[in-house]
């Protein structure tokens, strides 16, 4: 068998990145759907999965898709799907059940724009939204966003590290300039890449309960045929996971479902700020927008604006707490966003009123222009 | 943007028919600057249906400092290898830029620009292939330009190309490159003996 982490530096996208992190992260099963601008993602496990003892299947559609990755899961696997827009709705329902079942797994959106078919080639943002209110129902999940090829690939092992740790499906919403860009990434030795794996249950097996919490709210996870009792139902179950249609039994499963999410957030949400110390107008951005920004308030430093950045590399669960604190200080937010106003509400409910929330948006099909950035800066500030 | 990252930041934009290898050769001058010259250096290529016959661009951004706006703004060098995309980016070029054309495909007569013209196509014809042209054309841009060292394009260039045409790639690198060295002993003294006039 060939090596599955390929250590050295590499000049590649941010599609094969991502899957190469995949396999750094231990992936051994991916299902998906070829479409644009996620194909490469597909091809490229294609080519290096049956070389490492891994499995790739390409499915009928987008719902079989993730159907294969969540029953992957449960055979003790570590899986991945990867797709865009459209396939992305299909996944919706299913993605659904990852939650509900609190199966872990890596669902890759490389983002163009929309809606319907849209502009299949080319870039967006707009499925902020859907990554967290999508599927039916009430619930947490975790989303993260890239903003190069280099951290494709770690935010992509970080979703695999996170969905083990908390049994439930990681989003990493890249977008397409993302996922086609070419630049250096660095593989680090395998011993030094951090993967962590689902807890296992242990003791007695005619006691076990499969969602029996542990110390962080989650439930350690068997595989199909260690030999524990296993139902997985998509229906309201209890502890033992068996159907369960009360009410007592939906604010159980809810409270563990989101509450695993809710008191873990500092171990989860993860940003990064670029000439903060100072800063009294605060660029908000995630993914490719990332890159508009910073360059924004390098040009916006250099007009004598105390301007920075602060970057949601977690945007979902929300990084509600460090805007609350950080509108206390400043005049203003600006985000900047590949759409017409989705994490900009956030941030403005968020700033409640003690700081203005402006959004750069666009209705996609390219990056923002730092000019645009840039205008308005100096247009509301 | 300020007068020193314009002077750390080369943006290149090397545009053609979809299927001359446009994006191959942008490949290779971003992977030679940053895998090899360990430069920082970032690839976007065109991904739509122009790239499959229209007007096919890579544009490459090589610089000192981390690359955040990923787009070209105003290319420092332009590798025309159509008039199609000739046409499309010549309003890009400032008086700074440097301009390399395939003679044969493109006509810059409104350039603004200093520019520099190789029979690439026909080259590489002669050499037996004419798929070779965007190597040919790399040998030329890095001698007329140095924007990446010839170190880096001979050793991205054999790891890039399909195994068994490495040696022939070599060549047709070689080509354009000499080539390159005879256009810039022909101009200006001050000009010889320079690697690129940018050096």
């Amino acid at each position: 068998m060939k090596p599955a982490v390929l250590t050295g530096e590499h000049y590649i996208t941010g599609d094969v990145a991502c899957a190469e992190g995949a396999i750094a992260a231990g992936c051994k099963f991916f299902g998906a759907y070829p479409i644009t601008p996620a194909t490469e993602i597909a091809e490229h496990m294609a080519a290096r999965l049956p070389d490492i003892g891994g499995t790739f299947i390409q499915m009928e559609d987008e719902i079989a898709a993730i159907a294969s990755i969540l029953g992957a899961a449960w055979t003790g696997v570590k899986s991945m799907t990867a797709t865009s827009g459209p396939g992305f709705s299909l996944m919706m329902e299913n993605l659904g059940l990852g939650v509900c079942t609190e199966t872990p797994c890596v669902i890759v959106n490389v983002q163009r724009t929309g809606p319907s078919t849209g502009l299949p080639t080319q870039t967006g943002q707009g499925d902020m939204m859907q990554a967290r209110w999508g599927s039916h129902g009430d619930y947490e999940l975790i989303a993260l966003a890239p903003s190069s090829p280099q951290d494709c690939f770690y935010q992509t092992i970080r979703a695999f590290n996170l969905s083990e740790k908390y049994r439930v499906p990681v989003l990493v919403m890249a977008d397409e300039i993302v996922g086609h860009m070419s630049e250096k990434v660095v593989i680090p030795e395998a011993k030094k890449i951090q993967v962590v794996d689902r807890p296992k249950p242990s003791g007695r097996k005619d006691r076990f309960h499969l969602y029996e919490a542990g110390p962080n709210g989650v439930a350690p996870m068997p595989a199909i045929g260690d030999g524990y009792n296993v139902h997985v139902t998509g229906l309201t179950h209890d502890e033992r996971g068996y159907p369960a249609m009360t009410v007592e039994a939906q604010e159980e499963m809810m409270t563990r479902i989101k509450g695993k999410i809710r008191n873990n957030l500092d171990d989860i949400i993860e940003t990064e700020s670029y000439k903060m110390e100072d800063a009294d107008i605060v660029v908000v951005s995630y993914g490719v927008s990332v890159r508009t920004g910073l360059s924004a308030v390098d040009q916006a430093r250099a007009k004598g604006y105390k301007v920075g950045l602060l970057r949601l590399i977690t945007v979902w669960p929300f990084p509600e707490e460090m805007i609350r604190e950080i509108a206390k200080k400043v005049k203003g937010f600006i985000t900047v966003e590949i759409n017409l106003g989705q994490v900009h509400y956030e941030v403005e409910r968020c700033a409640g009123g003690d700081a203005k929330a402006v959004l750069v948006g666009s209705a996609g099909g390219k990056i923002i222009h730092p000019e645009k950035v840039l205008a308005c800066i100096q247009e509301e500030f | 943007m300020s007068t020193k990252k314009a002077h750390n930041q080369t943006e290149i934009i090397v545009t053609g028919f979809g299927g001359q290898g446009i994006i191959l050769a942008g490949r290779i001058l971003g992977m030679a600057a940053s895998l090899v010259d360990k430069k920082e250096s970032t690839l976007v290529q065109a991904y739509g249906p122009e790239s499959r016959g229209g007007a096919c661009n890579a544009q490459v951004i090589i610089s000192d400092t981390p690359i955040h706006y990923p787009y070209v703004n105003t290319p420092k060098i332009l590798v025309a290898m159509s008039q199609a995309g000739y046409d499309k980016f010549a309003p890009f070029l400032t008086p700074e830029s440097i301009l390399l054309v395939d003679q044969d495909l493109v006509n810059p007569e409104d350039a603004v620009c200093d520019s520099f013209a190789i029979p690439a196509t026909r080259m590489a014809e002669n050499l037996g292939n004419k798929m070779m042209a965007n190597i040919i054309m790399i040998g030329f841009c890095t001698a007329i330009t140095g924007a990446i060292s010839a170190d880096a394009a001979q050793a991205t260039i054999s790891t890039s190309v399909p195994k068994g045409t490495e040696e022939k790639n070599i060549k047709a690198y070689s080509k354009g490159y000499d080539y390159g060295r005879s256009t810039l002993k022909g101009r200006e003294k001050r000009a010889a003996g320079q690697t690129g006039v940018m050096a």
